[in-house]
């Protein structure tokens, strides 16, 4: 099949976009995620890299550092360093326990130092975007306007190319990005103790709200401490996200999220 | 013009020494308020890519103040790099971090909540409180009141910044702002008749560089 002009839709082709399966009357987490182990799904961990091997985290799929070069060129290399801070590996440990059978991949543009850290950010989301992944997870923002642009760009292609990006929200009154971009998945903390309790939130820019709150989190060297924050509550959706994606793996963004939506807790279509 | 300029550069110290006056009042404050052992504000240092002490209470006040370490490291460097406010209880368990703790700032904290700092589009530090009382499971509340502190601390690091840009400026002798400062003093020493051409003068580059 040829490819349609993305702005028209003749008479006789509408078949050819046909939905494939049909969504319920009501849709429920069961017909959500229910059976799914996140199988199939690939998962990026954009942050300070993976402790591999880690007990909550198992092995990762792949893992690249960027660097900063010339100017605001950045270089992509194999990563051996694994995670120089630790808050990388804790995001990958959430996504790992809500999706266990996920394909987990870890992009590292922290923790080479404070500065350079916008080009090496975009450096990083746009290699991510170009490998296709269908979840990257961002639990970091940045509050420089002249990268703004780029990312809004950026996010727009991942989400036209169903990649989609689960964001870290903030609960200061700063502007930072890219959370605050519809195209984004955003996500701020509340303080039930379930992992797979969500909720909507019809007064954005924060979209929805992870568990964020006392987290038992996996730490460097195998271990694990208890930890809160928003950087926690954003891999939960991720990890929802991925179980979803594991069942429907056909979902746009733009479907995902209202499946996210009618299967929040403080929506009808809970459980 | 060394008195214009004394008089300048007394003004910039005087306001640096008010903003770490300020900053001391809201690590106090924020102590206070969360009942916990210590606070810390650091400043991120732009040209060696550092964090420093810029105010401290309670463990460790007194001899930390400008005590330094690599921003990417630690609790501070996450919270500054990911611009993401973090709460991390059970630290002494881990003896790794216990250790590196120990190592920048001779207390070993068995929790802490940290902020960054951010004006405008920067990200200027990080705050933090430790060892807050245990008893109550942390909240979302308190999240938000570390918030708000750190919004004033955002500012006063900000003023405080700039204060010190202020004085470096006026003790470079041929910037741009000691030849002003220069003629200045010269305009107030000036003959009357020399005075009124010379703000003729002035008010013609004024009109010059507005146009």
């Amino acid at each position: 099949m040829e490819d349609l002009p993305a702005w028209s839709l003749p008479a006789d082709a509408a078949q050819q976009i046909s939905i494939g399966e049909e969504w319920p009357e009501r849709v429920t987490r069961d017909w959500a995620w229910g059976g799914s182990t996140g199988k199939g799904v690939s998962v990026c961990i954009l942050d300070s890299g993976v402790e591999s091997g880690h007990p909550l985290v198992g092995e990762l799929d792949g893992a690249v550092a960027i660097a900063r070069d010339e100017g605001d060129d950045v270089s992509v290399s194999e990563d051996t360093e694994g995670d120089l801070c630790g808050h990388g590996t804790a995001c990958a440990g959430i996504v790992r326990a809500l999706a266990p059978e996920c394909s987990l991949h870890s992009v590292r543009v922290l923790g080479a130092g404070f500065k350079g850290s916008g080009p090496v950010l975009l450096g990083g989301l746009r290699w991510a975007v170009e490998q296709g992944f269908d979840v990257v997870n961002m639990s970091l923002s940045t509050t420089k306007r002249q990268f703004a642009e780029l990312l809004h760009e950026l996010a727009d292609t991942a989400y036209f190319k169903r990649t989609v990006l689960v964001a870290s929200a903030h609960n200061m009154p700063v502007e930072s990005y890219p959370w605050r971009f519809s195209s984004v998945i955003s996500v701020g903390s509340h303080e039930d103790p379930d992992p797979q309790t969500f909720f909507y939130n019809p007064s954005p820019p924060v979209e929805f709200f992870g568990r964020g709150v006392g987290v038992e989190i996996a730490w460097l060297g195998g271990g694990t401490i208890r930890s809160s924050g928003n950087s926690f509550a954003t891999p939960h959706i991720t990890g929802i996200c991925a179980l979803i994606l594991g069942k429907h793996p056909e979902l746009t963004p733009f479907q995902l999220k209202n499946v996210l939506y009618l299967t929040a807790n403080n929506v009808g279509g809970g459980r | 013009m060394s008195d214009l300029r004394a008089a300048v550069a007394a003004g910039a110290l005087g306001s640096e020494q008010n903003y770490r006056e300020l900053l001391q009042a809201i690590v106090e404050c924020a102590r206070a308020i969360f009942g916990a052992k210590a606070s810390s504000i650091f400043l991120h240092d732009d040209e060696t890519d550092e964090l420093v002490f810029e105010a401290v209470a309670g463990e460790g006040a007194g001899d930390l103040i400008g005590v330094r370490f690599p921003s990417s490291s630690g609790v501070a460097g996450w919270v500054l790099v990911t611009r993401q406010p973090l709460v991390i209880e059970e630290l002494e368990q881990d003896p790794r971090f216990a250790r590196e703790v120990a190592e920048s700032t001779g207390y070993v904290p068995k929790g802490l909540m940290a902020v960054p700092l951010l004006h405008e589009e920067r990200a200027l530090g990080v705050l933090e409180v430790l060892d807050r009382p245990q008893q109550a499971a942390f909240s979302l509340k308190e999240m938000e009141l570390l918030g708000l502190f750190a919004s004033e601390a955002a500012i006063a690091l900000d003023l405080l910044q700039k204060a010190r840009l202020a004085r470096a400026v006026l003790e470079d002798e041929g910037t741009e702002a000691t030849a002003l400062a220069r003629l200045a003093q010269r305009l107030s020493d000036a003959e009357p008749e020399q005075q009124e051409a010379a703000e003729r003068l002035i008010r013609a580059i004024n009109d010059f560089l507005a146009s």
